[in-house]
């Protein structure tokens, strides 16, 4: 559960991205397909080079939709709804609990690469139950 | 048989070799304890666990967060035998201490954001990679004597 304190620490941090939040959608991609190869099967349309302009362009979708639940924190469940429809019916990713991990890792250790002792233990556990919650939201809907 | 490419082994070593493994193991499981508390359910007599300042402080998980890290080493330096390496430690977190698999995982994602924390930009996704497929070896050699 994400306490008061939680909400503060994600805010504060997403804060701190300073505009970098599209490269650090991209970033975060780009490790997790280096990282846990399999995670490119669900982009067999897209071009996987270093810097293409698809992950670009998908990491900063990605960010978007964090940054908006990032504003909802009360309220997951409706500010991911759309999302949540959209990966239970047409995306069908493995279910979050275990794809969406991968993805939380490696946009933490982007965070944290940037962040140093900044990203703190607090805020580690912070942003790790947030994205549990998020995974928990999409794959509300899978069946 | 695990293959590990020259650029891997270099990656692992460059690493390792700055690490500070009383420093990084002391931070490490104290954020295993943080993170995701239910983990604390195998430490009941290591003292004051009551808040993350008490966890960080606490001198026992310091001491143990160092035994954990050191044993990491001796797998970094038989990269080509974890199974080996951890045999013994193995039968031991299965037959005494009850530990399951999961949590290796569990810690070993934890070491390579503490890592992250540390050499930021150096822990390149080609660094990242390399140690995520060590520390999943290493849950995976630990797991292995499991009956």
């Amino acid at each position: 559960v994400l306490t008061a304190e939680d909400k503060k620490l994600i805010q504060q941090t997403w804060g701190k991205l300073g505009g970098a939040e599209e490269e650090i959608g991209a970033e975060a991609l780009w490790r997790m397909f280096h990282s846990y190869p399999p995670t490119k099967t669900y982009f067999p349309h897209f071009d996987l080079s270093q810097g293409s302009d698809q992950i670009r362009g998908h990491g900063k979708k990605v960010v978007a939709a964090l940054g908006n639940a990032i504003k909802n924190l009360d309220n997951l469940s409706q500010a991911l709804s759309e999302l949540s429809n959209l990966h239970a019916y047409n995306l069908r990713v493995d279910p979050p609990g275990f794809s969406l991990q991968f993805l939380s890792q490696c946009l933490q250790v982007t965070l944290a690469t940037r962040l140093g002792k900044e990203y703190s233990p607090e805020v580690h556990s912070a942003v790790d139950k947030f994205m549990s919650a998020v995974a928990a939201v999409l794959a509300e809907k899978y069946r | 048989m695990v293959h590990w490419s020259a650029e891997e082994k270099q990656l692992i070593a460059s690493v390792w070799g700055k690490v500070s493994v009383e420093e990084c193991g002391a931070e490490a499981l104290a954020r295993l304890l943080i993170v995701y508390p239910w983990t604390q359910r195998f430490f009941d007599n290591f003292g004051n666990l009551s808040s993350p300042t008490a966890i960080i402080g606490n001198p026992k998980v310091r001491a143990h967060g160092k035994k954990v890290l050191t044993s990491f080493g001796e797998a970094i330096k038989n990269l080509d035998n974890l199974k080996g390496t951890y045999s013994k430690l193995s039968e031991l977190h299965c037959e005494k201490l009850h530990v399951d698999p999961e949590n290796f995982r569990l810690l070993g994602d934890i070491l390579v954001i503490v890592l992250a924390t540390h050499f930021g930009k150096d822990f390149t996704p080609a660094c990242q990679a390399t140690w995520q497929k060590l520390v999943g070896l290493v849950a995976h050699a630990l797991a292995h004597k499991y009956h």
